[in-house]
């Protein structure tokens, strides 16, 4: 079935939303959703690489030789991702030291890699780009409300640039236990099987 | 010393569980689980080519890195390296220990993109650890992802069995249990 321009670019925000619908990339899903502006801090990052590495990939699809196109895939997204971490240890050095190990671990992210192998090397250019962007946009939504969920039980409010907003009422006790790592695989769990019920016909 | 670096391999092992502790390795956390056997396969092969990875990427970073100024160039150097090593071991064990190669053959390319193992490697560098502390480190944390992974195929097996929504079936409801399961571990950090 072949898709129109627009599609290319809506299908990552609902009907293959990484990471609910595609299961890939949950490493940093996990580990960076503890407060909202690391989620979308990192969204943006992995949309950047994601998008770029998409356009590098499907404009060189020919000369690529199919025997070595996976170390060709991993030079090119490892390219952005490096750019990507000079750029951001430059102007917005306090989030990438909370990022820390999770920015040069885009390059194993099972995302941008996925989406070389699945897409770029196939389409021309501007699906690549849109597809890149869409599905960017899209891991960079649900990581945010994931995170959205895990910081407003755990601390009663959402920090944004160094400002809290109360999310619940004083008397809202905090439930810590969501923003430590076993919160995490569960609330994603939850969020999952919340997802599948919502997709379901 | 030695004191030390045995506080270091537990700590790698029970208290900063690269899996259920530091989100490393997902992926392949929760695609090789379903069975015990896979499970098996996939721990022996991550703890194999980490050791190795471990020490090559430390190398590759105080002798080449560091001496020619080219910190920057850290994760291209690094995911080159553990390409190329991955592929060579490949090569390596199907020629000279073709016995060891049907048992981690299917899962060595999967390590490329086992994000743990270049998370260690990073995380080597990152925390400046010497030699030894190294190697310590490189052997124990992939032990503890196999420990993680073994217990968890053997608890996933036992879901297989049981009646869950339909909604949570497979994935959902494993990364429920895995949060049971990192609960445990998170015990020995001794919270609060």
């Amino acid at each position: 079935m072949a898709r129109t321009i627009t599609q290319e670019f809506t299908k990552g925000l609902w009907a293959e939303i990484p990471p609910f619908r595609l299961v890939l990339g949950l490493c940093p899903t996990l580990a960076i959703t503890n407060t909202v502006e690391n989620a979308y801090g990192m969204g943006i990052a992995v949309t950047f690489v994601l998008t770029f590495s998409n356009i590098m990939i499907s404009a060189l699809r020919q000369i690529i030789p199919p025997k070595v196109r996976i170390v060709a895939f991993i030079v090119a997204i490892a390219t952005f991702v490096c750019v990507v971490e000079l750029v951001m240890q430059a102007y917005t050095y306090g989030l990438f030291m909370k990022l820390g190990i999770y920015i040069p671990l885009i390059v194993v992210n099972c995302i941008p890699m996925g989406r070389a192998e699945a897409f770029a090397s196939r389409y021309g250019v501007l699906r690549s780009t849109l597809d890149g962007l869409g599905l960017g946009i899209g891991y960079t939504l649900s990581l945010t409300t994931l995170a959205f969920f895990r910081e407003a039980i755990a601390t009663g409010a959402i920090t944004l640039y160094e400002r809290p907003i109360a999310v619940f009422g004083p008397a809202f006790e905090p439930f810590k236990f969501l923003v430590e790592a076993p919160g995490a695989f569960i609330c994603l769990g939850l969020m999952l099987g919340l997802m599948n019920i919502l997709g379901r016909k | 010393m030695f004191s030390d670096l045995f506080v270091l391999l537990f700590s790698c092992i029970l208290i900063n569980n690269i899996l259920l502790i530091q989100y490393l390795g997902n992926c392949p956390f929760l695609g090789t689980s379903k069975k015990m056997e896979t499970a098996v396969g996939m721990a022996m092969a991550v703890v194999f080519v980490l050791v190795l990875a471990g020490i090559i990427t430390w190398m590759v970073e105080w002798y080449v890195l560091v001496p020619f100024d080219l910190r920057y160039l850290r994760t291209i150097a690094f995911i080159l390296v553990i390409a190329a090593l991955v592929q060579f071991v490949e090569m390596f064990l199907k020629k000279s220990i073709p016995a060891l190669y049907t048992g981690l053959g299917i899962y060595l390319p999967l390590i490329t993109t086992n994000c743990a193992v270049l998370g260690v490697c990073l995380i080597n560098i990152g925390k400046e650890y010497n030699f030894y502390q190294m190697l310590v480190s490189s052997f124990a944390y992939p032990v503890g992802f196999g420990l993680a992974l073994v217990l968890f195929a053997g608890v996933r097996e036992r879901i297989l069995l049981a009646r869950t929504p339909k909604p949570f079936q497979d994935t959902a409801i494993g990364l429920v249990t895995a949060g049971m399961l990192s609960l445990t571990f998170f015990a020995f950090k001794g919270w609060m």
